[in-house]
């Protein structure tokens, strides 16, 4: 764990990580699923959590969101401490989510979901870049939200969190169920993100897809994060990481 | 003039525009019901007592403060609303986290002690609220003569309940509700005020009690009792929509109004009981209601 810490700071070039993990726990109700997080994320960094099912990768998101209340340690954002705040206080400094489930809501049409997350700050991209990236979006803009496809559902549900002024984009599991040219979409989309400064958290079980879009990659298991793999060591390290994840 | 199966045509569209009216009151009582049921999953069982306080918050404007008909249908669902803001803090937002049940028990006892509380003050005979001066009066449309008091509720409360139904469907605003009724974490997450808006949206049904209240107030006399017994109907009717739809619990109310004024011309015995016949007959093919979205 705390070599984790020492690399990512060893790593670090300019200044404080956007965002900083530490000791992160987090429960549902009494089960104890996250046993102390530990990473960082520079600005317009692309950030891994690998890791095999039930890991703690999608806790992880949900405790720095908010939505996981149960939880303690100390979660840094842009330096503010966000461990004891709400959730739409949290999103509100600028962090959004795309979750597991993608969350598309069915009594809305495409657009109505696209336009649904306020406004926080300045610097969100417009309708019609956002059109740009997705034109299948533009098209059925006014199809029922849950009526796209599986992959045209993922677009919307990471489309609609870039308006926002969100400068951080929690992914968790984007290509989850996917056919290989939508991953292949979403990958360009993840690198798009990252050349307009987004910075993203990005859960992954692809091992393939994660390493051709992340700069770094954190190995989480049983609610810690183990091992940290920056992008250039990976061809290097791939043995370790398929005995962590299992494959 | 036409007779149909011996029914003179005077008796037939008496009957239809009565059933028109009770329609009218259902279908914003249940429509009340449905948006609080959508976003709070509570069923408000005070919301015959809300009905009936906004009956009595005009006719206490008119008489102890001289405040006529058309203020108090606007200041009359406020004060119902506010009252609502005030319970869904002290109490209601206390129970999300349990069963369904709670709500709907803390809401009947609700309703009970308003009730009571009334009927102590201001006993069981009822206040009389007369039919403002523009609308008194009617229309002989030449097969039946239409009191205009009657015609201007069945408009008020289309009115009101298409641009409810506007509301919810169309506007950004209605998005937002759509949304926190499907998923309010995620709505929370993306940095909405879910808190604040389920509070708003509870005001916004009791709201519309009291304007129904209101409408109520000069055809019927300020009661105590008035709500809990249309209540009843109406959670039938809400039952037979479903609880999930806007448009279900609108076209519902007007709906079953209709059936059970034609009832009346046709078998006059069965008209108390008719909505409640076709509630258990949905029920037994169609638990979710007819407009319900499944259960
Ligand atoms: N809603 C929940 N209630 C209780 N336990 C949960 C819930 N969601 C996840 N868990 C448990 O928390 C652990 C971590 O799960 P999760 O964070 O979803 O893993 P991952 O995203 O890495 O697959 C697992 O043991 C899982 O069973
Ligand atoms: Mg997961």
């Amino acid at each position: 764990m705390s070599d984790t810490a020492t690399h990512s700071r060893k790593d670090a070039t300019a200044g404080a990580p956007l965002l900083e993990v530490r000791g992160l726990e987090g429960w549902y109700g009494e089960s104890h699923v996250l046993h102390g997080i530990d990473f960082d994320v520079r600005e317009g960094e692309v950030v891994t959590l690998l890791g095999r099912n039930g890991a703690g990768k999608t806790s992880t998101l949900l405790a720095i969101m908010g939505i996981l209340e149960k939880r303690k340690g100390t979660v840094l954002y842009g330096g503010t401490e966000t461990i004891g705040m709400q959730p739409r206080h949290i999103a509100r400094l600028g962090i959004a989510l795309c979750p597991e489930e993608r969350g598309i809501f069915a009594s809305l049409n495409v657009e109505e979901n696209l336009m649904l997350p306020p406004r926080i700050q300045e610097g969100g991209l417009s309708v019609e870049r956002i059109y740009d990236l997705f034109p299948n979006l533009k098209e059925r803009r006014r199809s029922q939200g849950t009526k796209l496809s599986g992959g045209e559902q993922q677009m919307l549900a990471i489309a609609r969190i870039l308006r926002t002024g969100a400068r951080l984009l929690l992914l968790d599991e984007p290509t989850e169920g996917l056919a290989p040219v939508i991953v292949q979409q979403i990958g360009h989309t993840i690198k798009a993100l990252k050349a307009e400064g987004f910075t993203i958290v990005l859960v992954e079980q692809n091992f393939r897809f994660a390493a051709s879009v992340a700069d770094r990659h954190h190995v989480v298991d049983q609610g810690r994060v183990v091992d940290m793999i920056p992008g250039e060591d990976l061809e290097a390290n791939i043995d370790k990481l398929h005995a962590y994840l299992g494959v | 003039m036409f007779e149909l199966l011996g029914i003179p045509p005077q008796v037939l569209m008496g009957q239809l525009l009565l059933g028109l009216i009770n329609g009218s009151f259902y279908a914003v009582l249940s429509l009340g019901l449905a948006v609080i049921f959508g976003l709070l999953n509570i069923i408000n069982f005070s919301h015959g007592a809300q009905y009936m306080l906004g009956g009595f918050v005009a006719w206490m404007l008119l008489t102890y403060f001289g405040i006529g008909y058309w203020w108090a249908l606007i200041l009359a669902p406020l004060v119902v609303g506010a009252t609502g803001l005030v319970l869904e803090r002290l109490a209601l937002s206390k129970l999300y986290h349990l069963d369904h049940l709670y709500g709907l028990l803390l809401t009947f006892g609700v309703a009970l002690i308003i009730q009571g509380l009334f009927r102590n003050y201001y006993g069981i005979s009822g206040q009389p609220y007369q039919i403002p001066e523009i609308l008194s009066g009617g229309q002989n449309l030449g097969f039946m003569f239409l009191p205009n008091y009657r015609a201007w509720v069945v408009v008020a409360s289309v009115i009101v309940c298409f641009g409810t139904w506007f509301m919810i469907e169309k506007t950004r605003l209605g998005a937002y509700l759509r949304a926190a009724t499907e998923n309010p974490v995620l709505v929370g997450a993306f940095g909405i005020n879910v808190p604040r808006m389920i509070m708003l949206t509870y005001a916004f049904g009791v709201g519309l009690a009291g304007f129904a209240g209101v409408l109520a107030a000069p055809i019927y006399s300020v009661n105590p009792n008035m709500g809990a017994d249309l209540i009843i109907v109406v959670f039938a009717v809400v039952v037979i929509g479903g609880m999930g739809s806007i448009m279900g619990a609108i076209l519902t109310g007007y709906g079953l109004g209709v059936i059970e004024g034609l009832t009346r011309v046709f078998y006059p015995e069965g008209s108390a009981v008719v909505i409640f016949v076709i509630m258990a007959i949905v029920l037994m093919i169609k638990p979710e209601g007819l407009f319900g979205r499944g259960a």
